[in-house]
């Protein structure tokens, strides 16, 4: 039987055809996708993850959070993964720091790249870090202001890019504007999220028009979950139209706080696999990630949310 | 088992919204979608459903918009016996004027066979790789477009349109990589012949984006786009980049399965077929106009599921779940 994975190659050219010649994917996995798993994973796990990840190619995996563990207890180990993961060169490995205190926590437990979450919706900013879209800015700004004077780079998310669970429809202008805030702070690139996967290409050309009025393409990141399974559709489209950075998680990490029992977070392995089949370089092993997954999935006792993996570690029976 | 699954409030818009895209021609104003969870779906399945159920399930589909609706597979009993109860299926559900209910016949016995049971139109499964073709139905591609053309006379004087099926058109579980070129001969022999729609199947679902691309440009140099369809299956979750690739370059009939139903035979524990509702719901953001209620959809296949009892494999399905 044949084995499909990263060997049924488009044999065009990518630039011919428009779509970018290199993606990064930004892994998160273990900040991101450990975040939204009903089991607490031990910290020599995350690490033993990360480390694994460190190996396949991934150019940035998102490490953890420093956030109190008052909110988010599975992030309550956020100094001793930061100290404990091996860094490999050439792989970033940025944190999510809140507020000031958070970033000065995460400096001086060894971060070298930080991540601010902004959101284009006043009641999910309300109902998530109890403040305004306005209040938060102003919280990101003196966290950049102190990132620029150490020299470290500040990625900065906007949540709800595609629809809220309490507002519904996002005006994309709404989207752009707060994009715009965090780019002029200094983020040195923006990752828009559609969080609870209600998207579509639809949706996401429109939303991606709106935001490149503001922001160059190349500072600009998706980061799709496919609650509703239009992250791959959805990604493409953005990569059609120039985008080349992408968020994903191996394994599909992380399901959605906002429907019980649904996904979150797209798998990385399914991202890879296509983005393979259009030829465009990633620099990532996709067997070395699968092998990440099934690592974190056999730890969290749970099954692979990635398609890819489900079909290539089945015993394939052909009669 | 499951309570009924509601939309939320935001997706509310789901109804086609006016979309530059649509507007600006990158995409067809409408799309025909085959569903073919009653026959692809139930016969890729586990468990044996019981006739009752099937006609219900036709039944329910039929309420839902659906335009076309395979209902069944007239082969015998001893290769598919879950389609051993096609003539009672065919006779027994509820025919909705302006509804059409495709059926299998392999060959000439089995039409003949389908005509008698009422059927008003049939489809034929070819396939692009010879390997597969010899393993699926015992014989050569070239034998098999025999067998077809004698399908193709008895219903070209019956007035019976058919639909064509090319199978592992992106890759095959046997021969690894099939040549566009490949896929483009036999869909022409099939079109030439006389089938009205060549449905074009990623069969155990390793396509991408990429490769249906290549694929579909090398078709569409010997069979019309207006008379092409795709068949994609999400076994790698690829489905619906496929399936937005195609539409891209001018296809417009799409096949789905409710709920997702069917796994692939070729990956265990795999799945196989496109959820209906994921793809209603991604051309409704397209603003892509399909007629289909998703609502009915995923009752429906709520009712299959619980039927069957598995859980959907329609994401969309599984988003909207109050548990």
């Amino acid at each position: 039987e044949y084995s499909f994975t990263g060997q049924v190659r488009f044999q065009g050219e990518p630039q011919a055809s428009g779509l970018p010649e290199y993606i990064k994917i930004v892994e998160v996995g273990p900040r991101d996708g450990l975040q939204n798993e009903k089991v607490i994973v031990p910290t020599d796990i995350k690490i033993e993850l990360i480390n694994q990840l460190s190996k396949t190619g991934l150019p940035a995996i998102e490490v953890t959070s420093f956030v109190s563990s008052k909110w988010v207890p599975q992030m309550a180990d956020h100094k001793e993964v930061m100290r404990g993961i091996e860094r490999h060169p050439g792989v970033q490995y940025p944190v999510l720091t809140p507020n000031l205190q958070g970033f000065h926590s995460a400096i001086a437990a060894g971060a070298t790249e930080v991540s601010v979450f902004g959101a284009a919706s006043e009641s999910f900013s309300k109902m998530n870090i109890n403040c305004s879209i306005e209040e938060s800015i102003e919280r990101f700004e003196e966290v950049t202001k102190s990132a620029r004077n150490m020299n470290i780079p500040v990625r900065g998310y906007v949540s709800c890019a595609l629809g809220c669970p309490y507002e519904g429809n996002i005006v994309p202008d709404k989207v752009a504007e707060v994009s715009k805030r965090l780019y002029s702070m200094g983020c040195y690139e923006i990752s828009l999220g559609d969080t609870i996967g209600v998207g579509t290409p639809g949706s996401m050309k429109k939303m991606l028009e709106a935001v490149m009025k503001e922001i160059p393409l190349s500072a600009l990141a998706v980061h799709c979950h496919d609650t509703y399974g239009q992250a791959l559709a959805n990604i493409l489209t953005a990569v059609q139209m120039g985008v080349a950075v992408v968020d994903s998680s191996v394994a599909g990490l992380g399901g959605c706080p906002y429907a019980k029992g649904a996904t979150g977070n797209v798998a990385t392995e399914d991202v890879i696999y296509m983005l393979n089949g259009l030829g465009i370089n990633t620099g990532v092993n996709l067997c070395a990630v699968m092998e990440a997954g099934n690592f974190i999935c056999t730890a969290l006792n749970k099954k692979t949310n990635s398609k890819v993996a489900q079909a290539s570690f089945s015993t394939a029976t052909i009669n | 088992m499951a309570a009924r699954r509601l939309l939320p409030r935001w997706a509310g818009s789901l109804r086609p919204v006016s979309s530059g895209a649509a507007a600006s021609g990158a995409y067809p104003k409408r799309v025909k979608v085959v569903e073919v969870g009653p026959r692809d779906g139930l016969q890729n399945e586990k468990n044996l459903v019981p006739t009752p159920v099937k006609i219900n399930l036709i039944n329910m589909l039929s309420e839902t918009g659906l335009q076309v609706i395979e209902a069944t597979s007239f082969v015998s009993p001893k290769w598919v016996p879950q389609m051993a109860d096609h003539t009672e299926v065919l006779q027994g559900i509820k025919k909705s004027p302006g509804i059409s209910y495709p059926v299998l016949t392999p060959n000439l016995r089995g039409f003949q066979a389908a005509v008698a049971a009422g059927a008003k139109e049939v489809s034929i499964f070819g396939a692009a790789s010879e390997l597969f073709t010899q393993k699926n139905i015992n014989c050569s591609i070239e034998e098999s477009l025999e067998r077809f053309e004698e399908v193709m006379r008895a219903a070209k004087e019956a007035s019976i349109p058919v639909r064509g099926y090319v199978s592992c058109v992106l890759g095959c579980p046997y021969e690894g990589k099939i040549s566009a070129a490949k896929v483009a001969e036999v869909s022409k022999k099939m079109y030439s012949m006389g089938c009205y729609e060549i449905s074009l199947g990623d069969t155990i679902g390793v396509g991408t984006p990429g490769s249906m691309r290549e694929m579909l440009a090398v078709v569409m140099k010997e069979v019309p786009v207006g008379a092409l369809a795709v068949h994609c299956h999400d076994t790698y979750g690829q489905a619906l980049a496929n399936i937005l690739v195609a539409l891209q370059m001018g296809v417009s009939v799409v096949d789905a399965s409710v709920a997702g139903l069917g796994g692939c035979p070729y990956a265990q524990g795999a799945s196989g077929n496109v959820a209906t509702e994921d793809l209603v719901y991604m051309l409704n953001g397209l603003g892509i106009h399909t007629g289909v209620d998703l609502q009915k959809l995923m009752d429906t296949g709520t009712f299959i599921c619980n039927a069957l009892n598995r859980k959907t494999n329609s994401k969309v399905s599984q988003a909207c779940c109050r548990l």
